[in-house]
């Protein structure tokens, strides 16, 4: 298969191209940081995959994303098989509290930027009548919490823009999976104090990321308790949930 | 702070730590200007990985490159010894050297200098390593190889971290034609017979001994091994049992003790047997047990492992059986092996003699006897192995590591002086 993996360098991103390296995929890869692509593209070689390609990214550039797109496709050899869009931040809840620009900043990353690349995904999968779209999205995206809602919008924005894609796209050959981990120990939860049964890792999401791929899923919880733990809080009444410290 | 304790689970101590997401951005946990110590997949037994301020390694998980002709491989220092095995050997190649559990870090098995059950054959690890990239205590990445900065790269394998952050190593791999070992077993009655069994295996890559040392004779049993010269390169699988929680202390105790060393004593063959077996049940047969350490309790245990000379090596032998059993305690689980000669890494464990590994829960009534056992190891001019040890004094350590003092001069030349230091190296009384 032909692997396109946007925000290469994040760790769930990284832990899946290793899996799918493995099995002797072509891969490329993009992302902010260049130096760090080319550690991973080295690792992805040794680990099997039979070419991998690696090139810098802007997620803020929105104008820039049809030609970035169009080069590395091109790179693959024409077509793509699988699309992994794994690039945010996560950003500073309370920063966004006191400037508005910080906010927007946050949404353009993990919303707006996302929603453009997946614009131009989309048409192109579906003119080759295939493919599969994978977007890393959040349990954050379900409900509104004052420790990162912010963040929490943006997921809720992409969430909502891959059911329409999904639904548009079905009959088209070109299936659409949202995928919502839950806490993931990376670098860019390191803040975070961890451990506990509800703490999983990149390699466990990478894992139930190429299951669901294969049995074409389209909404997936990673590890998959976590659907029970957020139908729960999506039923709470809003009149309870904005009391509550979450 | 987490606490963190080594895989003795003796002792615990507090740390501040970092966890650097690439090689790049190590020096930013140097530059809080506290001294550092790098650690691995926590897999040495007692303090040499614990300090106030530790640099984990566990996201420099990078491979860098690999010659599948060759069979030269380069990587970040916290690749494990289990993911190089994953990508090797179906290509047709093997770890150089390799310890008795998969579950190490290649930094670690650098700065600890390991040894495998080949010693006597292929030497330590340090021997097959091309190359070591490092984090000076100033900053500086530089490379050391036997060749270029050799005293840097001699102080750096065995060295125990102390020279500073080993971020990459290049390491030249081992061709095999089989994922199989043919395997030779064979009991013994007593300590005289394995002794002389071991000295007749010199002849075969693979040998390492189990001894009984709840048997006031100490019978054993004796494996030996090849790489099979045929069949397939498949990839064994990962499953494990794992054990749960801590044991109750009491769960190993001289009756356990006696008995486990018994049935494994009783099920081996009393003439030599040939076997097939996997790679992974001949070289790691405890991995199959994950956080098996956990079977010593709470309180958790100490590994003491030492070298003697061969030549007063099995009078110092049967000194330390005797004086095992004088004192009550019991080791659960023992392993002998005969070692090749030394090589010219300055704080490097084997030297020409038998090595003993014993396996002891963490009581009073043990450190005392350590302290007996550490006597007659250096009377008859032995040492202990720092990636084992949590106990040694600072008079034992320098007495029995000659080099130490050039250990010393290495590391201040090289801008590690106050800048890298483990719970260890303070007990050792290193700078």
């Amino acid at each position: 298969m032909n692997i396109l993996v946007l925000g290469a360098t994040s760790a769930i991103a990284q832990a899946t191209a290793r899996l799918w390296a493995r099995q002797g995929h072509a891969l490329f890869l993009l992302g902010r940081d260049t130096g760090r692509l080319s550690l991973i593209a080295a690792d992805l070689r040794v680990r099997g995959a039979v070419s991998v390609g690696h090139a810098r990214f802007d997620a803020g550039a929105l104008t820039d994303h049809a030609r970035m797109l169009d080069e590395a496709v091109a790179a693959l050899g024409g077509t793509i098989d699988v699309a992994l869009v794994a690039h945010g931040s996560l950003p500073d809840q309370q920063a966004c509290e006191r400037d508005p620009a910080l906010a927007l900043q946050a949404l353009e990353v993990n919303a707006l930027s996302v929603i453009s690349l997946l614009t131009l995904l989309a048409n192109r999968m579906e003119a080759q009548g295939r493919g599969s779209l994978v977007v890393i999205g959040s349990v954050a995206g379900d409900r509104g919490r004052q420790s990162n809602y912010v963040y929490g919008t943006a997921k809720a924005a992409v969430a909502t823009f891959l059911q329409g894609l999904r639904n548009r796209l079905h009959g088209r050959g070109v299936h659409v999976l949202t995928v919502k981990p839950g806490f993931v120990d990376t670098p860019m939860t390191a803040h975070l104090p961890k451990g506990g049964p509800l703490w999983s890792t990149p390699e466990r999401v990478a894992a139930g990321i190429l299951a669901a791929l294969r049995r074409r899923a389209d909404v997936v919880y990673l590890p998959w308790f976590w659907a029970g733990i957020m139908l729960v809080i999506r039923l709470v009444p809003e009149r309870v949930f904005k009391k509550l410290r979450l | 702070m987490t606490e963190l304790h080594g895989w003795g689970r003796y002792p615990r101590l507090a740390a501040v730590v970092s966890e650097p997401a690439s090689p790049f951005d190590c020096s930013a946990s140097l530059a809080a200007g506290r001294p550092l110590i790098a650690r691995g997949m926590g897999r040495s037994y007692g303090d040499s990985a614990l300090g106030a301020n530790v640099l984990s390694t566990r996201r420099l998980d990078r491979f860098r490159a690999f010659d599948t002709g060759s069979g030269e491989l380069a990587c970040d220092a916290g690749v494990s010894l289990d993911e190089i095995l994953r990508v090797a050997l179906p290509r047709g190649w093997f770890l150089p050297v390799t310890p008795g559990t998969r579950f190490v870090s290649v930094g670690g098995a650098v700065a600890s200098d390991v040894h495998g059950k080949d010693h006597h054959v292929n030497g330590t690890f340090g021997a097959h390593v091309r190359e070591i990239e490092l984090l000076l205590g100033n900053g500086e990445r530089v490379a050391a190889s036997p060749t270029h900065n050799a005293d840097l790269f001699r102080a750096t394998c065995g060295g125990m971290g102390l020279t500073g952050v080993i971020l990459g190593v290049r390491l030249q791999l081992r061709a095999v034609a089989s994922s199989e070992i043919v395997q030779t077993s064979r009991r013994l009655p007593g300590l005289e017979a394995l002794l002389a069994a071991l000295d007749t295996a010199d002849a075969s890559t693979y040998s390492v001994a189990w001894l009984d040392t709840t048997d006031a004779a100490g019978r054993g049993v004796l494996l030996s091994g090849e790489h099979a010269p045929d069949g397939t390169l498949e990839v064994p699988q990962r499953k494990s049992l794992r054990v749960p929680m801590d044991a109750p202390s009491a769960l190993l105790n001289p009756w356990t003790a006696r008995a486990f060393n018994l049935l494994h004593y009783r099920r081996a063959p009393a003439r030599a047997r040939q076997d097939r077996v996997g790679l992974l049940p001949f070289f790691y047969p405890l991995d199959g047990l994950a956080d098996w350490n956990r079977l010593y309790g709470r309180g958790g245990f100490l590994q003491y492992q030492f070298v003697v000379p061969r030549e007063p090596g099995p009078r110092a032998l049967r000194e330390v059986l005797d004086t095992i059993a004088a004192s009550g305690e019991t080791a659960f689980l023992s392993v002998l092996k005969k070692f090749g000669p030394a090589n010219d890494h300055l704080l490097s464990f084997p030297m020409e003699g038998y090595t003993l590994a014993l396996d002891f829960k963490a009581t009073p009534g043990v450190f005392a006897l350590l302290e007996r056992l550490d006597a007659i190891v250096l009377a008859h001019g032995g040492r202990l192995y720092l990636a084992k040890d949590a106990r040694m004094s600072e008079a034992t350590f320098k007495r029995s590591h000659g080099c130490w003092e050039q250990f010393e001069a290495v590391r201040e030349r090289w801008h590690a002086t106050g800048r890298f230091a483990s719970a260890q190296s303070r007990r050792l009384g290193l700078a």
